[in-house]
């Protein structure tokens, strides 16, 4: 077992390791891996090497760092200035960001090395990696199959082992289902409580950034360095954030966990519903009392979700128009070169999004769509809020299945239903992670898959949420009965 | 070419105006982000990722554009909602960063209030504010190829994104002005106020003030009103008033010939004289407003409001009160000092040290300002008093000195500054009302002018005057006339 | 692999309520050029699409106040504070098309803001 965050920290700050040394073994990883996995879009192997030095030197100089050395890979939709920021899209492929999102600084300047940037459906649009325009990412427990979205390219480069932590955003499962996909944690911390500075927007309200991890408590690590008020994002709330990484409980007594009535395991094939039925009982074992909770509104979660999503990404992404940066496709006239640049630097699912969201919030169908939709999300919210009233924290499927097969959802709708149970969540804006929680071996392949349970807490219950995790997480081992398919290519 | 309307004809219409002002605020740094806010500069320098739309930037508002907002509808009677909220009003341009515009569509930081302004003959008129909102600038656009700047023929732009993101406020009025006169009368009003409360410099001549005017007409006797068209690329004061002069008569000439107006965007043609169709409404837009999910309402406490509030002094249409109604001074005077706060306040203090505001209008409008345009500095800025003028006025009035000594007395303070009653006495200048020492030199001018005097005793009268002269020169100025020519009629019969 | 979502997508509403999508005037407003063939695969999905969101309509959300964002923050802003530009070269740096100090566009064609 490769080491943790945790461990590589202690080590380059005790100066038993340098940040040089770790950072070499990474990219020679990398180098062994990617060409399998497919990670990484842009590697950034100078700049890890330097940034490595300086870590080294800051070490030398007697600071201790909290991510001193740690190989860190960074979603390709977040900036790091003067390096390539594509979004997955052709429409930014060879565009240079001229600053740093907030939340890479901080990791930067807590010791954390850049390895690169990841692979994620075009503009975080999807749920498995396969809308990137600009490469394919695959599952390292199955090559045959798709490693989740949109953060793929990093759930997959921490599963792979080339890279120790790695961050996501996620807007309605995003960091969630890619993380039950390729079997380590995935956290999504309250909406606004990391900054959105530098995040490539898609949808405003919904987009977070949180990190991937093997151990829930290197996601904390992560958490406690990038969360916090940032004077460039307005929406970045003010409240002080209790350090979680060091804090967090190892055993559930006392607490109540949410069975959701609603997200009834019943219809799923019985070895997948076995797996859940299996995690709530060790979540009891470990002390925990389950109790039933009703969410009924959370079936509306989708159609609310992607009537807003859209509607804000249409917004977000008018931005790309071939007049300062990106891609330009000539035309007679502006609005020509408008309409064929984007016509030629947007996929399928971006535009169709775009479309949708121009729709939902034009003349006559504004109230009817867009805002009908926001009052759903009231409703959902408040649905969230009582059933909180019965317990700490709500456990469910982190997605609709294990990871399927490359073209396996030809129809939008089947792939929008992967984030079934993540969706209502990010709605409400309620921290939550997916943590590895057993395996099935799919009916259609050969390999155990592994699966994620969702866990979610209460706004700005960090703490809570990463506690249950890690007392989960400790006692079940679920991660380390599985082994990745590249773990050969392991020199 | 529209003919012009007799004026028989234009009087059986009415003209019905409003309209949309754009005002950049005076603020350190642009709306929503800290680059500066200043005009010009080379192209594409004062910019940052937040204004040029890069991927990933996040607007945060500046709240001192936030303040300047509210107090500009203070000042106007406007009520403050305690909530309000940024939208975004989407739609495709290429100075515009974002291909949208953080804009404020349903609630407005300020609704209703009332622009009272006076008109070049002294007539009082108002109008109804809708709104002010608060949005952000855009780039500009220089459109090459045509020769001639313009939109049409050219075959490229260019783009310079410094003026994108520049704090803005409109100020949208109901459409309560019924003439061009009225319309120029009203955006005064408006510039002069926020010149007064520093909320802006507004100069129409760096873009700082933008002007569209929706225009219609209807029969004086008609209640409902008429098809209306927006004007738009007006660049001074006396472009609006002659592109809505033009407008009304255009609509005039449709109406006449048996025309109808058809509801469209023109576009004011300074050269021509004219304006022409830019847009027609079925081209409108459908500009999908929502509000911004980057941003976070505001809530306006009331206290906040009472501070701004208090900071919020005379507006210049209670001090054209003031003065005309109240001090009795001209129109034109009025307007010159309200153009120029800092000679107004000089003013005010003249005027309160003395008794006689007209006579302080008169010195400080005629000889300080004439000094002032000589030296170029400004009266405020003197070494002359307002108290010494004050004095000064006093002095006239008691008739120690007369107005042509008082000249020579505002030229010594101006110089050296010092009091007034101190510079008359150090230098003698007090007119001369004792009878001996007039005599004296009334008896000097009588010995040598023998031929006027006989002149006078024989009936012609004309000369008691060059003898009043006579006398005045001899002392310097100093004597005072009345009792002169009172002295030279006594010995003359 | 059948699931409990897609059963519960299955119980969304008859589809009623939407009318036919000018797929053409959508992509006008969102300026994107779209071939025959797609406004005729987009003018389907998006139709089917809102079939789904038509679920929507069964709830009663008269009374209910909308959201906008879940977090409750007001008035958050910044002091009027300049800071530093970026470089003219970095701003143009990325641009399709420069000219001078300025990014140049194609004509354009229709009326100013």
């Amino acid at each position: 077992m490769a080491q943790t965050a945790m461990e590589i920290a202690a080590d380059v700050n005790a100066r038993r390791r340098s940040a040089r040394e770790v950072t070499r073994e990474a990219l020679a990883r990398i180098e062994r891996t990617d060409g399998d996995v497919g990670a990484y879009l842009t590697r950034l192997d100078e700049f890890a090497l330097e940034h490595a030095e300086g870590v080294d030197a800051r070490v030398g100089a007697g600071e201790t760092l909290p991510l001193a050395g740690v190989p860190l890979a960074i979603k390709d939709n977040m900036c790091v200035r003067g390096t390539r920021t594509t979004c997955g899209s052709k429409i930014l492929a060879d565009w240079v960001a001229p600053y740093t999102a907030t939340a890479v600084l901080r990791l930067l300047e807590a010791g954390a090395i850049p390895l690169g940037k990841t692979n994620l459906d075009e503009f975080a649009m999807g749920s498995s990696c396969e809308n990137s325009a600009l490469g394919v990412t695959r599952n390292p427990y199955d090559l045959e199959r798709v490693p989740g979205g949109s953060s793929g390219g990093s759930a997959a480069a921490v599963a792979a082992d080339e890279a120790v932590i790695a961050t996501g955003s996620d807007t309605g499962g995003s960091i969630r289902e890619p993380a039950a996909f390729c079997n380590v944690v995935g956290f999504k911390p309250t909406y606004g409580r990391v900054s959105r500075y530098g995040l490539v927007a898609f949808a405003s309200s919904l987009d977070q950034i949180g990190p991937f991890a093997r151990t829930v408590e290197d996601a904390a690590l992560v958490y406690d360095v990038i969360a916090g008020k940032d004077p460039m994002d307005a929406t970045s709330v003010d409240l002080p954030v209790e350090p979680t990484a060091r804090h967090l409980r190892d055993d559930l007594n006392g607490i109540r966990v949410g069975i959701v009535r609603e997200f009834t395991t019943d219809a799923l094939p019985a070895v997948v519903a076995d797996v859940y039925t299996i995690a709530y009982r060790e979540l009891e074992k470990l002390g925990a009392t389950l109790v039933d909770v009703s969410l009924p509104t959370a079936q509306y979660g989708l159609a609310t979700y992607y009537l807003i999503a859209p509607a804000e990404c249409s917004s977000n992404l008018a931005r790309f128009d071939g007049v300062r940066y990106g891609l330009r496709v000539n035309g007679s006239d502006v609005t020509e070169m408008y309409e064929k640049t984007r016509a030629a630097g947007f996929g399928a699912e971006v535009k169709r999004r775009i479309l949708i969201g121009t729709y939902a919030l034009s003349s006559g169908y504004y109230d009817a769509y867009y805002v009908k939709a926001q009052k759903v999300r009231t409703l959902i919210a408040a649905d969230f809020a009582k059933a909180f009233e019965r317990c700490d924290v709500i456990a469910s499927p982190a997605a609709s299945s294990p990871a399927f097969r490359f073209n396996a959802k030809s129809d939008p709708y089947s792939m929008y239903l992967m984030d079934y149970y993540t969706i209502p969540v990010s709605l409400a804006g309620l921290p939550s992670l997916s943590v590895p929680c057993g395996a099935v071996i799919p009916e259609d392949g050969t390999r155990p898959m592994p699966m994620g349970l969702q866990l979610v807490t209460p706004l700005f219950e960090e703490r809570r949420l990463l506690g249950v995790a890690n007392a989960f997480e400790k006692a079940t081992q679920h991660a380390s009965k599985l082994t990745p398919q590249i773990a050969g290519a392991r020199a | 070419m529209t003919a012009v309307a007799s004026p028989e004809i234009r009087a059986k219409y009415q003209a019905v105006i409003g309209l949309e002002c754009h005002v950049e605020l005076k603020t350190a740094t642009k709306m929503f982000c800290g680059c500066v806010n200043e005009f010009g500069g080379e192209p594409n320098t004062h910019v940052c990722p937040v204004c040029l739309g890069m991927p990933g930037a996040l607007p945060v508002p500046n709240k001192k554009a936030i303040e300047l907002v509210i107090k500009a509808g203070l000042a106007f009677g406007a009520e403050i909602p305690n909530y309000s909220k940024f939208d975004r009003k989407n739609y495709f341009y290429p100075d515009m960063p974002k291909d949208y515009q953080i804009s404020q569509y349903d609630m407005p930081l300020t609704q209703g209030g009332v622009v009272r302004f006076w008109l070049p003959d002294g007539t009082r008129g108002e109008c109804r504010l809708t709104r002010i909102h608060l949005e952000e600038d855009t780039g500009k656009s220089t459109h090459a190829g045509s020769g001639d700047g313009r939109i049409a023929g050219s075959e490229y732009s260019l783009v310079d994104f410094n003026r994108a993101g520049v704090p803005l406020m409109e100020c949208v009025s109901e459409p309560d002005i019924r003439s061009a006169e009225e319309a120029v009368a009203y955006l005064d009003a408006l510039k002069r106020t926020f010149v007064e409360l520093a909320v802006s410099d507004v100069k129409m001549e760096e873009g700082s003030l933008r002007c569209d005017a929706n225009v219609s007409i209807r029969p004086v006797d008609a209640q409902t009103l008429g098809t209306k068209t927006e004007i738009k690329n007006m660049n001074s004061f006396k472009s609006v008033q002659r592109a809505i002069e033009s407008e009304i008569s255009r609509q005039i000439g449709v109406l006449e010939s048996g025309g109808r107006i058809v509801q469209e965007t023109r576009g004011w043609d300074e050269a021509a004289g004219t304006t022409h169709v830019m847009r027609s409404k079925e081209e409108a837009h459908d500009y999908r407003y929502f509000p911004d999910p980057d941003l976070t309402p505001l809530e306006i406490a009331a206290g906040d409001i009472e501070h701004l509030r208090a900071e919020v002094r005379e507006l210049p249409f209670e001090r054209f009160e003031r003065y005309a109604d109240g001090f009795g001074l001209s129109v034109a005077q009025a307007s010159q000092l309200i153009d120029n706060p800092s000679l107004a306040e000089y003013f005010d203090r003249v005027a309160s040290a003395s008794s006689d505001p007209q006579a302080g209008a008169n010195h400080v409008l005629g000889e300080l300002s004439r000094l002032a345009n000589e030296t170029g500095i400004a009266v405020a800025d003197s070494k002359v008093r307002p108290k010494a003028i004050a004095e000064l006025i006093e002095l006239v009035a008691a008739k120690t000195i007369n107005s042509k000594i008082a000249k020579d007395v505002i030229t010594r303070l101006w110089a050296e500054g010092g009091s007034a009653k101190e510079i008359v006495a150090k230098e003698g200048l007090a007119q001369v009302s004792d009878p001996s020492t007039i005599e004296a030199f009334v008896d000097e001018v009588l010995g040598s002018n023998e031929k006027i005097v006989a002149d006078i005793r024989g009936g012609k009268d004309k000369g008691l005057q060059f003898l009043v002269g006579q006398v005045m020169k001899a002392s310097r100025g100093k004597a005072n006339p009345k009792l002169v020519e009172e002295l030279l009629r006594k010995k003359i019969v | 692999m059948a699931l409990a979502a897609e059963d519960a997508a299955c119980t969304f509403g008859e589809r009623a309520w939407s009318m036919p999508i000018d797929v053409r005037y959508v992509a006008k407003l969102a300026r994107l050029a779209l071939s025959p063939d797609e406004v005729e695969s987009y003018g389907a999905q998006l139709t089917d699409f809102l079939t789904h969101v038509d679920a929507l309509r069964e709830l009663d959300t008269q009374d209910v106040p909308a959201t906008a964002q879940v977090i409750h923050a007001r008035n958050v802003g910044r002091e009027d504070a300049v800071t530093p530009c970026l470089a003219r070269d970095e701003v143009l740096a990325g641009a399709p098309q420069a000219y001078g100090s300025y990014f140049r566009v194609p004509r354009i064609i229709g009326a100013e803001e």
